[in-house]
């Protein structure tokens, strides 16, 4: 259905690149096979962050993560954002692009955080026609990444792994299986992590998210778990990994952290603790 | 209204109650953590204003800045996914806010960061030679029409905001009066510099294609020599165009 001989990322470690981590990226990566970069923060007309982004995509396999497309919105998907996006991905012909089952723009405002929505027979067609909307605009598969969810709706009718696995035989993207906010959303709402995993569409997973949480409590003390991406992965979710991967194989993985950003050696060891598992599953 | 209509609403209105049906772990009342949502939306784009108002912060102080900006945010949340060019609108809700309206200096400041951030991600753009002017016979230069890189940018205020800028970055206490201030990017880092007096007509005028004698006219002799020495070395011009090539 669309072109597939672009290189895919390899099932190796990656890392959210940060302009502070620059030069020790260039100069020691250690186990850090490829990038990711946020789409909407290199979509200036040029400058540092687009010269910064055309040095590492130069030594590095470049997975392009959307952050503002809003594929789960109501409205129509923004034109203006889809060119913008189009523009970004033709001269920089990543790797990969992945976006998020969730909404963020609503009536024109930019709402800068990824929100839920019901799973529904309508919800999903929604999803579905914006998918094949953007995947059409931008001649590409995308990825589609489960949310980190911190309440339900009453009128979901099924099963946020039977809502992807439709998306996916509906729009033929793949999936992007982010396991920290699969531990997020299940403690969230009471359910198994694992039974979760098992029922995830893995054939179709094309990479995974590894990041750090908080632990807070809601008013009631049931656990409620922020997905912050400012610390290390937390050992439960390594755990969670590990089982995903003996599942799906290896898989290109990436530490997310985006906040409270760490000294270089810090992130360079989380990628090798996930590149000790990839080899497990890989052997 | 529709699930988002109220769902978006109640983000950016906390006296609005959550949409009903809404549930938290084992399909108890959703309750405070809808809480998480609305406190996501306003601080992320709260710091998006004060990375991108860094001197506006100082001037109010950081708290003050966080309430004001959260104000902000409720009344005109962004337009665009790109935060880092989120805060178009504050210097006119600065001009119209109340409780710094003793302030008069401050939205001429925002502009300026406003200025600054534009700058950062412009267009690249290959400056001349900085000999390239000093070739021109004089009758040439003047006759001569310059293009401006992409990067550049012009400010002017009945403040002291150049002063007030370098203030908060290690310079003396600011001077009283107007000010106009050219924003070049020699590198990757944006930079303010104060101009001569008639220097913004003079800048604006080269960029809208006035040849160079007429276009700097209102400006003294020897601040002629030291504005095209600015343009030159904060690399602002990226062409030159003679007269026998219009």
């Amino acid at each position: 259905m669309f072109d597939t001989t672009r290189p895919a990322l390899p099932p190796r470690p990656g890392v959210g690149f940060k302009a502070r981590h620059f030069a020790a990226i260039l100069d020691d990566p250690g186990p850090v096979a490829w990038l990711e970069i946020h789409a909407e923060n290199y979509m200036g007309d040029g400058g540092r962050p687009l010269a910064q982004l055309r040095a590492v995509a130069d030594r590095f396999p470049i997975s392009v993560h959307g952050v503002g497309l809003s594929i789960g919105g109501a409205g129509p998907l923004d034109p203006d954002h889809l060119a913008r996006l189009s523009h970004l991905l033709g001269w920089l012909a990543p790797a990969s692009f992945s976006e998020h089952l969730a909404w963020s723009t609503h009536e024109g405002a930019y709402l800068n955080d990824l929100l839920p929505l019901p799973y529904t027979a309508r919800t999903l067609a929604r999803v579905c026609d914006h998918i094949d909307l953007v995947q059409d605009r931008l001649g590409r598969r995308m990825l589609l990444e489960n949310p980190a969810t911190y309440l339900d709706f009453a009128e979901t009718e099924m099963a946020e792994t039977d809502f992807l696995a439709r998306v996916v035989a509906r729009t033929g993207c793949g999936l992007l299986l982010d396991v920290n906010n699969v531990h997020v959303a299940c403690t969230n709402r009471g359910a198994d992590p694992v039974a979760y995993l098992d029922a995830f569409p893995m054939a179709a997973v094309g990479e995974i998210h590894l990041g750090g949480h908080d632990v807070q409590k809601d008013e009631h003390g049931a656990p409620l778990l922020i997905d912050s991406h400012g610390t290390q992965v937390a050992d439960p979710v390594w755990a969670l990994y590990a089982h995903a991967l003996r599942r799906a194989g290896p898989v290109a993985t990436l530490i997310e952290w985006d906040t409270d950003l760490p000294d270089w050696p810090t992130l360079a060891a989380e990628a090798a603790r996930a590149a000790a598992l990839i080899d497990r599953v890989a052997a | 209204m529709t699930g988002q209509d109220a769902f978006a609403a109640a983000l950016l209105d906390p006296d609005r109650a959550p949409p009903g049906r809404l549930t938290g772990a084992g399909g108890a009342p959703a309750g405070r953590r809808f809480d998480v949502y609305r406190n996501n939306v306003v601080a992320g784009l709260i710091e998006a204003l004060e990375t991108g108002f860094p001197v506006v912060r100082a001037l109010v102080g950081a708290a003050f800045f966080r309430a004001m900006a959260g104000e902000f945010v409720r009344a005109h949340p962004p337009r665009t996914p790109l935060l880092m060019l989120y805060g178009e609108a504050l210097p006119g809700f600065l001009a119209g806010f109340p409780p710094v309206a003793h302030l008069g200096y401050l939205p001429d400041v925002a502009r300026l960061e406003l200025a600054l951030r534009d700058s950062y991600h412009a267009a690249d753009a290959a400056p001349v030679d900085p000999g390239a002017l000093a070739a021109l016979s004089p009758q040439a230069l003047a006759r001569a029409r310059l293009r401006l890189a992409p990067a550049v940018r012009l400010v002017r205020s009945d403040w002291p905001i150049h002063g007030i800028w370098q203030a908060h970055h290690g310079g003396p206490r600011p001077p009283q009066g107007a000010q106009e201030v050219l924003v070049a990017r020699p590198g990757f880092d944006p930079v303010p510099h104060l101009l001569p007096p008639g220097g913004y007509r003079g800048i604006a005028a080269l960029r809208a294609g006035v040849p160079l004698g007429a276009a700097l006219s209102d400006l003294q002799e020897s601040n002629i020599s030291a504005l095209l020495q600015l343009l030159l070395q904060s690399r602002a011009i990226s062409a030159i165009t003679p007269e026998d090539a219009q």
